[in-house]
Order: structure tokens, then C-alpha cells, then sequence
């Protein structure tokens, strides 16, 4: 499992240096691999968690920054839809996690 | 001019908390500790990334669903964290060793 854990690590490392120091691209493009970068560390955490707890909590911090990397793809495109989109995965993001939590508390889902 | 200048720098402000909470939730020991550090960060790094945006567009429509947007999120990621934390005590997860007390112990 550690040896798993450091090759992902020096994966997003050598990505991090190769997107952000050799390729020649926009500052918006920069900016957004930072993004997607905290994307792969949380799917880390989702696929590593010790307990079910912890990949509860990884899908709750995805949503939040899916709605953030949403609202960013919107200054790069200049498409206006992507901020509805946002919205959305907000609204939704909230519901599911509520849910997440009730099943893990053993109750119903209409208690 | 100068709003363009004032959204890029909360935009930026808002991806270094991005990064330094999904750090925390990586390098944390905890359920609890990775929860807290996670929840606080990113919700004001993309809290950040939307007022940024609402700076850019400025009174127009994108930049009052980006306002409605940031206060949705402050609204609801405390509350669902909490459900979360409770939910975690409930199912019987463990405390990490260096945890010094546990006051929700009933």
C-alpha cells in the first residue's frame, strides 16, 4: 500500500512539473491545472480511505471543488452555461452528502 | 481595468487554499482532522474563485449566479461537514492516538 501511495504521489509531482514548467500555455490553463491537480488528490483519498467515512468525506470536498472548477471553466470558454452547471452541482452536492450521512448513521433515508 | 486585476487576485488567493486543504486531507491522520482541514479550505477557496468571478463580470447576469452560487456554498458545507462528523462518531470510527479527549462521548 505505501509503495502505491508514493508512486501516486510521484506521479502528481512529475505531471505538476511538466504542465506548469516545460509546456508553454495561457495563464487561465496554468491556473486551472492547479485545479485538477487538487482533483487527483482527492480521488486519492477516496481510493485509499481506511473506512467508509473517509471516502464520505472525499465525495463532499469533490463536489465543493467541482462547483469551484465549474465557475473557472466559465472565464476560460466564455460560454455562459457552465455557470448553471455550477449551480446545480451545488444544490445536488448538498443532498447527496446529506444522504451519505444519514445511511452512515444506520437510520432511513425518510426518517 | 482594475476589477479585472482585484478577480484574478482573489481567484488566486482561492486556488492556494484549494491546494493547501486538499494537502491537509492527504497528509492529515484523522477522519475528524481530515474533515476539518478539508471543509474549511476549500470552502473559502472556492468561495474566493466565485467573488473573483462576480469581480470580473461584475453586475451583469453571470456575476449574480456567481454571488448566489458563493452563498449557497457557505450556507450548506458547515452543515453537511457536521452531518458528516456525527455520522462518523455514530458508525463507531475511531479516534486518532495523539487525540487527547473526546467530548461528544455519550
Amino acid at each position: 500500500m505505501k509503495v502505491i501511495k508514493y508512486i501516486v504521489f510521484l506521479c502528481i509531482f512529475v505531471c505538476l512539473i511538466i504542465l506548469n514548467l516545460v509546456i508553454k500555455m495561457d495563464l487561465l490553463l496554468r491556473l486551472l491545472n492547479t485545479l485538477i491537480i487538487c482533483i487527483i488528490l482527492c480521488l486519492y483519498r477516496i481510493a485509499a480511505g481506511p473506512t467508509a467515512a473517509d471516502r464520505a468525506v472525499g465525495v463532499d470536498i469533490l463536489g465543493v471543488l467541482v462547483v469551484g472548477s465549474c465557475a473557472f471553466l466559465t472565464l476560460i470558454t466564455k460560454k455562459d452555461f457552465f455557470i448553471d452547471i455550477a449551480v446545480a452541482w451545488a444544490l445536488q452536492s448538498f443532498i447527496g452528502t446529506i444522504a451519505l450521512a444519514k445511511y452512515l448513521e444506520g437510520r432511513h433515508l425518510d426518517d | 481595468m482594475i476589477n479585472h486585476v482585484l478577480g484574478y487576485v482573489f481567484i488566486i488567493i482561492g486556488l492556494c487554499f484549494d491546494f493547501f486543504g486538499c494537502l491537509g486531507l492527504v497528509r492529515l491522520p484523522d477522519v475528524y482532522n481530515r474533515l476539518q482541514a478539508a471543509t474549511k479550505c476549500v470552502t473559502l477557496g472556492t468561495c474566493g474563485i466565485l467573488f473573483g468571478l462576480f469581480l470580473y463580470y461584475g453586475f451583469s447576469s453571470i456575476g449574480f449566479k456567481c454571488l448566489l452560487t458563493m452563498f449557497f456554498v457557505l450556507l450548506t458545507a458547515p452543515v453537511s461537514a457536521h452531518a458528516l462528523s456525527r455520522a462518523a462518531h455514530k458508525s463507531g470510527v475511531k479516534l486518532c492516538d495523539k487525540s487527547i479527549c473526546d467530548e461528544y462521548e455519550s
